[in-house]
């Protein structure tokens, strides 16, 4: 599904990723965890494509295609969905359009007819309902005046709809109380596939409570430290990153 | 005076202006004449008038349309005058009863074209006329006092609520025309109304110079819509100069979308906890010269204001936006809020804004930004991590910031109407209406 072989990110002249490799094949979830400014974020906004950053070696293959040669949303329509850690306000857009203009976006791209309006909310409102969200936030502006739980669901909502094949999660836990994570655990989980792979990038174990990892790499300092199991992710609750930062340096 | 200000005030004392029978009438057209004579129309000099420079008009010299043939296009009208509303028609500066659909007048209620006001109750015209705005605010009201030509007055009695908006359609059919209108709204208290200006021209040049007193009432509300659609080659001034009681409750949008060189004054004073709420949205194509220009006087404590105005600008146009709070000694507890947020579309399209907020008040919550500038890249990213491309992505933040403005009108006609001009009028192509 997705191979990135040794690769460097620079911002500004600044070295952030130093030589990452990973491999995630199909069904797979990885968990990416690491410090504060260890290089997680540049890592996700580096798969979805966001401007700003400069890639000075190494590769990125998805599906057997050069990821890095995409704009944004090519790689949107081949099957790779962010969900922002921060979801943008976008006022005087509807939600409902949104969703609509991204599914037919994928869809036409794939060679598939474009949905009509019936089956398009027909199919919405079941999604809506399983992510126990309120249908009018499909008639609201995209995410502006929703909470941070709202904007959450509402990014898995656009990944339930979009139905994508490489789901990278940015810090979906931050700013989420126990039952909206719940909701937004669920809604991940139902969506897992054996054509499905999640990268989850975050700071806490407590997302990985929901969401069962097969992988959990740490990522400090722009490279990975360590990688193992779900039980390294217990490890690291319990001791911190401290103890692997020092055994790296 | 200059030799071009004598175009305009050749043969002032031949035309017939409504009320040369009214002596306090004739003393106020006196002393406009006298005080435009002597001072023509802004100058750049003038603080207020720095960004617009209106000197083009001394040397176009439009001519005041008396009398003249009134063809209008039923058509054309059509798309402008809407269903479910008491719509007075001006054409060229002049009420046309065929035009105007007043039929199922509630009792009590006035609603009648100014000439006729002038001469049916002149006395309330009298006692209103003037008492918002005065000569010496600047060139374009001594000018209106001097030559306006018609207009509407409404009146709406005490605990009225209107059962439907009022809609003035301003027309100007003659190329060379000037078109001088002045309107009255009277709302007594605790009465309501909706009022939508609405200014439109054929495809020729000519100056239309309305200017609007409002008088909204202790506990009374109005709810003002301007619609300035005027031709591409016109110049436009339109001034709305509100007085609200204690209480009193007054909302305006603005809509300035035609016009060569178009000026909206706009301005509010406000007494004991009356609110005022001015929302705008300015597009400037070509070279389109949008001048919007806002004071709201607080003058006594617990005021509220919030105000809004956003610019689309493209190609050479240039958008002003000048906003003026004054919050007086007396005015505590104030609760005022100002925004202004330019998009330049282009290299060469310009965006001057100018908050201004003068407090004399200790106890106030004032708050003013402003923003020029483009379209945010983490928007235009998030549109395409899911799957919109980046011009689609460009053109429908583009519209989703003017069609804010646009959603905050609650007439489903007007709506469609603005919506409609919007669309049309937008410089981008690939701008779906599916997208809202």
């Amino acid at each position: 599904m997705l191979s990135i072989k040794d690769l460097t990110v620079n911002v500004n002249d600044k070295k952030i990723l130093k030589g990452i490799n990973l491999e995630v094949k199909a069904g797979e979830i990885h968990a990416i965890m690491g410090p504060n400014g260890s290089g997680k974020s540049t890592l996700s906004h580096i798969l979805s494509g966001k401007s700003g950053y400069e890639v000075t070696g190494g590769s990125v293959m998805y599906q057997g295609k050069d990821l890095l040669d995409m704009p944004p949303e090519i790689r949107a329509r081949e099957g790779v969905f962010l969900a922002f850690q921060y979801p943008v306000e976008i006022p005087g857009v509807s939600n409902v359009y949104l969703l609509k203009a991204a599914l037919n976006a994928v869809r036409k791209h794939n060679g598939l007819d474009e949905v009509d309006a019936m089956d398009f909310l027909t199919l919405v409102k079941a999604k809506v309902k399983a992510l126990e969200m309120d249908e009018k936030f499909l008639y609201r502006a995209v995410n502006e005046g929703f909470s941070g739980g709202e904007k959450k669901r509402n990014e898995i909502l656009q990944m339930a709809m979009l139905e994508p094949k490489l789901c990278i999660l940015d810090e979906t836990d931050s700013g989420l109380d126990i039952d909206a994570l719940k909701i937004v655990a669920d809604g991940v989980n139902s969506l897992r596939s054996p054509d499905r792979s999640f990268i989850m990038v975050t700071h806490y174990q407590r997302l990985l409570d929901y969401i069962k990892p097969d992988f959990v790499h740490v990522l400090a300092h722009g490279q990975i430290i360590k990688s193992g199991g779900p039980e390294l992710a217990l490890e690291l609750e319990e001791k911190g990153y401290g103890w692997l930062e020092e055994a790296a340096a | 005076m200059s030799t071009a200000l004598s175009d305009y005030t050749a043969n002032y004392s031949a035309l017939a202006l409504p009320g040369q029978d009214l002596p306090w009438l004739q003393q106020l057209r006196a002393d406009a004449y006298t005080q435009f004579a002597s001072h023509g129309f802004p100058s750049p000099r003038a603080e207020e008038w720095r960004y617009t420079n209106v000197s083009a008009l001394e040397k176009k010299a439009f001519k005041p349309l008396l009398g003249a043939a009134q063809t209008v296009d039923a058509e054309w009208l059509k798309a402008y005058q809407l269903a479910d509303t008491y719509s007075l028609v001006l054409v060229d500066g002049h009420f046309s009863a065929d035009l105007s659909q007043l039929a199922g007048l509630p009792e009590g209620v006035q609603i009648l074209s100014m000439a006729e006001a002038i001469q049916t109750c002149p006395e309330q015209v009298a006692a209103y006329l003037g008492k918002a705005v005065s000569n010496s605010e600047h060139g374009f009201i001594a000018f209106n006092n001097a030559w306006f030509t018609d207009g509407v007055f409404v009146h709406i009695p005490a605990k009225c609520v209107l059962d439907k908006p009022i809609q003035c359609l301003h027309i100007v059919t003659q190329d060379g025309g000037l078109a001088t209108t002045r309107n009255l709204l009277v709302l007594a208290e605790h009465a309501a109304a909706q009022w939508l200006e609405t200014f439109v021209g054929v495809d020729v040049g000519y100056l239309s110079a309305a200017v609007t007193e409002a008088f909204v009432g202790q506990n009374a509300e109005l709810t003002a819509y301007k619609v300035q659609c005027e031709s591409a080659k016109a110049y436009h001034f339109g001034g709305l100069y509100i007085q609200q009681a204690r209480d009193a409750r007054c909302t305006h949008h603005n809509f300035a979308f035609g016009g060569l060189l178009a000026r909206s004054d706009i301005h509010t004073d406000l007494q004991q906890a009356a609110e005022c709420e001015l929302n705008g949205l300015y597009l400037g194509v070509k070279r389109q010269h949008h001048d919007n220009h806002t004071r709201i006087n607080h003058l006594k404590p617990h005021g509220i204001s919030r105000e809004t105005y956003k610019g689309v600008l493209a190609d050479r146009a240039r958008g002003v936006f000048q906003g003026r709070v004054v919050v007086a000694e007396d005015a505590q507890k104030t609760d005022s809020q100002m925004n202004n947020r330019n998009l330049l579309l282009s290299a060469d399209a310009e965006a001057d804004t100018k908050p201004q907020l003068e407090i004399y008040a200790d106890d106030v919550k004032c708050a003013h930004g402003v923003t020029v500038g483009q379209l945010e890249e983490k928007s235009v990213f998030y549109l395409q991590s899911r799957g919109v491309d980046e011009e689609t992505a460009r053109n429908m933040l583009t519209f989703a910031f003017a069609n804010e403005m646009v959603d905050k009108i609650k007439i489903k006609g007007l709506h469609d109407l603005v919506l409609a001009q919007l669309l049309e009028r937008f410089p981008q192509a690939g701008i779906e209406k599916e997208w809202l």
